[in-house]
């Protein structure tokens, strides 16, 4: 008997990927930052992590329930988010505040515009930045590495970001006993947020991705390359000025992770080209002239928000296109 | 007893279904900037109620007798009038609240609610209709002010009306005092009753912006559909 023929709609050639597995790899790479931060914070950090976690994923499933949709819990994005939060959080931060930052990342900001791949912003990103201008002070309380995060009173310090905002021209030789060596800042040595401190694991996690293909190197690399370059004219040639703005900050968390997310970020090459180099941009100019010390968030905010106008501008001519003229009949009306 | 179901119907149509605020989107901008507190709120509230009674009687009462021509100026001059005999009270009577309303007070005169009901409503029906017009809008406007007010002040400040909430008061969530606050909280409120007001079975309400829009009957756009339909 001769084969059938199967004539089916396209798409004909289907991908084995699915966002379970994709979100799956993120949380690989994110494996080893989190290992990081619990040596860095101690036990305090993983409890705070699994409950933005766990408040994530309930949300999601209670909104998804109410809201009458079928629900996607199982696509492990819930967890992604809440993961990102807590990175994005200080050691010492009080649990419900934590839960808070979970209901804005996935109620508000997630599941009203209508769920995963729908929202225009980056959730956990906005959690972070609502949290930042609601609880100022728990916010900022940024503490020493292996110091006990469970009291009330545990040693905090300057960001490295902070003592590094009143710098003038790049040169480090006034502050340097201020800040901690090169090293403590690639092995996350330094006070931060739980996830941000230690760039090593980052990166890793990072390249991870970009192996497994799961982002484009694009974005993380021409978004730190422009906070490279600015930083080297604001810095006067300073490279010691340079690194410690590269490794300091969310700049690797933000890159990597954030700036990345698929719903808010362009996607052709010249968009995302354009996209990273807004990043770097916004980060850099709030961090040399700005009042607050670190930018990251808000630039990948305010380039979420473009992102649509960014589509516009890059969208691809269909071959052989030609370009439409205006109608003549239109000029006269 | 038809004219007073109708009368009735002019005064409930403003709380929820046509509710100045929530579903035909006016006075945005005394709505965001006055509702960082409860107190403020009310104040806001009622003070634009009384200018909008009374402007939509003047303006009811006088409608036959303004030229088409200039009713805007001649609006603004009744609206501004009773504006300015608003303020005076306040300043007389309320100096605390004529401080927290600060410019809003006297910016009544350009409110959109007023301006838009004179133009949508107070012109083409009688005095005692477009009265009853007033007050129900006037009333879902305090009413939505209130919601507003008192859901900014509660997270945003722990306190209602001046008293502190327990727990609330010692972590207030700063951002509903900020305008980014103020949105949302707007957004959620006009989620929620658009949600109850589909769930009576009223269609949502359509943005007429040309008919509440006090341009109108000049303005090219609509000139263009007129004269195409």
């Amino acid at each position: 008997m001769a084969k059938k023929l199967t004539v089916s709609a396209s798409p004909h050639v289907r991908s084995k990927e699915t966002t379970t597995g994709i979100m799956l790899d993120v949380i690989i790479a994110l494996v080893p930052a989190l290992i990081m931060c619990v040596v860095y914070f101690g036990l305090r950090a993983l409890v705070l992590t699994a409950v933005c976690v766990a408040s994530c994923v309930v949300f999601e499933y209670i909104s998804r329930k109410v809201m009458k949709r079928n629900n996607t819990v199982g696509d492990l994005s819930a967890v992604v988010t809440g993961l990102i939060l807590a990175f994005n959080l200080p050691a010492t931060l009080p649990f419900w505040m934590a839960i808070i930052g979970s209901l804005i990342a996935i109620v508000v900001v997630k599941q009203m515009f209508g769920g995963i791949g729908q929202n225009f912003v980056n959730p956990a990103m906005t959690a972070r930045i609502i949290l930042m201008t609601s609880f100022p002070t728990a916010m900022a309380k940024w503490v020493v590495p292996f110091t006990d995060t469970w009291s009330a009173d545990a040693v905090t310090s300057a960001t490295p970001m902070a003592t590094l905002a009143g710098v003038q021209g790049g040169n480090l030789t006034t502050v340097t006993s201020q800040l901690p060596s090169l090293t403590d800042m690639l092995i996350g040595k330094h006070g931060g947020s739980m996830g941000e401190v230690c760039s090593i694991a980052l990166i890793i996690g990072g390249l991870y991705l970009i192996a497994r293909k799961v982002i484009s190197p694009i974005i993380p690399f021409t978004f730190i390359g422009t906070v490279a370059v600015f930083m080297l004219f604001a810095g006067k040639g300073h490279i010691d000025f340079v690194a410690y703005e590269l490794l300091g900050g969310g700049l690797m968390l933000g890159a990597f992770f954030m700036a990345t997310d698929y719903s808010t970020s362009p996607i052709n090459k010249k968009g995302k080209i354009i996209f990273g180099i807004g990043c770097g941009l916004i980060t850099s100019v709030i961090r040399i002239f700005g009042s607050l010390p670190e930018g990251v968030s808000f630039s990948i905010i305010l380039m979420n928000i473009l992102v649509p106008h960014i589509e516009n501008m890059t969208t691809p001519k269909p071959f052989g296109a030609v370009k439409e003229k205006k109608a003549k009949g239109e000029a006269k009306a | 007893m038809a004219e007073k179901k109708k009368l009735g119907k002019e005064l409930t149509k403003g709380i929820i279904v046509e509710n100045p605020v929530l579903r035909l989107v006016l006075g945005t901008c005394p709505t965001l900037a006055t509702t960082t507190s409860v107190e403020s709120a009310i104040g806001m509230g009622l003070a634009a109620s009384i200018v909008l009674i009374c402007s939509n009687v003047v303006i009811s009462a006088l409608r036959k007798v303004i030229p088409d021509k200039v009713r805007i100026p001649a609006y603004i001059v009744i609206i501004a009038s009773f504006v300015t005999i608003v303020q005076m009270v306040v300043k007389a009577f309320l100096p605390s609240l004529d401080e927290q309303l600060g410019v809003y007070l006297p910016l009544i005169v350009v409110n959109c609610i007023i301006l838009g009901r004179a133009e949508a409503f107070a012109n083409k029906n009688s005095v005692i209709a477009s009265a009853v017009d007033g007050l129900g809008m006037g009333i879902g406007f305090t009413a939505a002010l209130f919601l507003m007010g008192a859901v900014r002040e509660i997270f945003g400040a722990g306190t209602f009306l001046g008293t502190g909430i327990p727990f609330l008061s010692e972590n207030p969530m700063l951002i509903f005092i900020l305008p980014p606050g103020g949105f949302f909280v707007y957004g959620i409120l006009m989620a929620v009753v658009n949600r109850i007001a589909e769930s009576k079975g009223k269609k949502r309400a359509e943005l007429r912006g040309c008919e509440a829009c006090p341009m109108a009957a000049t303005c090219a756009i609509n000139k263009k559909e007129v004269a195409e339909s």
